[in-house]
């Protein structure tokens, strides 16, 4: 890394305050006036419309591994998929998920 | 205990099994900050202001190729893109806020508190923004400071984590647990799997503009799906 402080931060400050500003724009500007109903129904599917594309990618091809798909973090994802529909839970699901995976890499590594 | 606080203390709840997630990557974060050359005060400054795991590697491994500031920031910001998505999805339950507290909430606008926000708001029976904002808050109080603490716990302690650990799935898996209850309708099916497929087709997009794409073929594929089977 070749920057002078100056630059670094720069980008820390950049980096910061344009997150912020995403964060806040719709928040901060629309307040509470009423949103068409379309828009609306286009906002409820938000959040299953933006997580599973952000984790497909690290799931398939996890950047630990150089992309290569890794039994442990697949076996990891079913397995924590499993979990969530018999439990219906998301804590024991989290918790359930991460012993999987690392039960698995302790056994396959 | 009034149904605000109540709000709370049920937000933090929900919060508290992300600190799993949130404590290796915050200090994967110093670690590799640190390494990379960063000083204390540089990888703090990350942590406090920008909040955004993702973010701040994708920053981080443009700085250490040496890319331009303002190509660093134009990559860094596009992958923090979804959080005005995350905005606008807030705004019909939160819009009646004062404007503080809806800079407050912003602030702490993450991937977790949205996501579990998200999943209680659209369960009965309704409340109110005051008691939806306590909620919000609430998932933040363990998540938040936990980011900041193992931030600086990587960055000082240095390399005492085990190296080759998958710790970077904790992520997958918390969203994973996360996103499997929204799937309840048809509809929340259909955008999930757009999604999915949409994510891989456009992956050849810079700055992960794909994701972008992929989630509004998402939204109005989920909506789409909504309208027809209601008019059915």
């Amino acid at each position: 890394m070749s920057y002078d402080a100056w630059h670094i931060w720069a980008i820390i400050l950049g980096l910061g305050a344009g997150t912020y500003l995403l964060r806040l724009s719709f928040l901060g500007l629309i307040g509470s006036r009423p949103l068409p109903p379309w828009v609306l129904r286009h906002l409820r599917y938000t959040a299953v419309a933006v997580m599973p594309g952000l984790i497909t990618p690290l799931i398939l091809f996890p950047q630990a591994t150089g992309g290569a798909p890794d039994p442990v973090r697949l076996g990891a994802a079913l397995a924590t998929i499993a979990i969530s529909l018999w439990t219906r839970n998301v804590t024991l699901t989290i918790f359930g998920g991460a012993t999987v995976l690392f039960g698995l890499h302790f056994a396959l590594n | 205990m009034t149904p605000t606080r109540h709000e709370f203390r049920a937000g933090a709840q929900a919060g508290l099994p992300f600190i799993l997630v949130i404590a290796p990557f915050g200090a994967v974060f110093g670690v590799v900050a640190t390494e990379a050359g960063l000083d204390l005060a540089q990888v703090m400054g990350f942590s406090f202001l920008v909040i955004a795991g993702a973010a701040q590697f994708v920053a981080l491994q443009m700085m250490v190729e040496n890319a331009p500031v303002l190509i660093v920031l134009a990559a860094s910001l596009a992958v923090n893109l979804r959080m005005a998505m995350y905005s606008a999805a807030l705004a019909p339950h939160l819009g009646s806020l004062s404007f503080a507290r809806r800079a407050l909430v912003a602030y702490v606008l993450v991937d977790q508190t949205f996501a579990a926000a998200s999943l209680r708001y659209e369960q009965t029976p309704p409340r109110t923004p005051t008691q939806k904002m306590a909620y919000f808050l609430g998932v933040a109080a363990p998540v938040v400071p936990v980011w900041y603490l193992a931030t600086w716990a990587g960055a000082v302690l240095g390399s005492a984590v085990p190296p080759g650990l998958p710790i970077d799935f904790a992520v997958p898996i918390t969203f994973l647990a996360l996103i499997m209850p929204m799937l309840r309708s048809a509809a929340h099916v259909v955008a999930a799997l757009v999604s999915i497929i949409g994510v891989l087709l456009f992956a050849f997009l810079p700055y992960n503009l794909g994701l972008l794409v992929a989630a509004l073929l998402a939204m109005v594929a989920g909506a789409e799906t909504e309208r027809r089977m209601a008019a059915r």
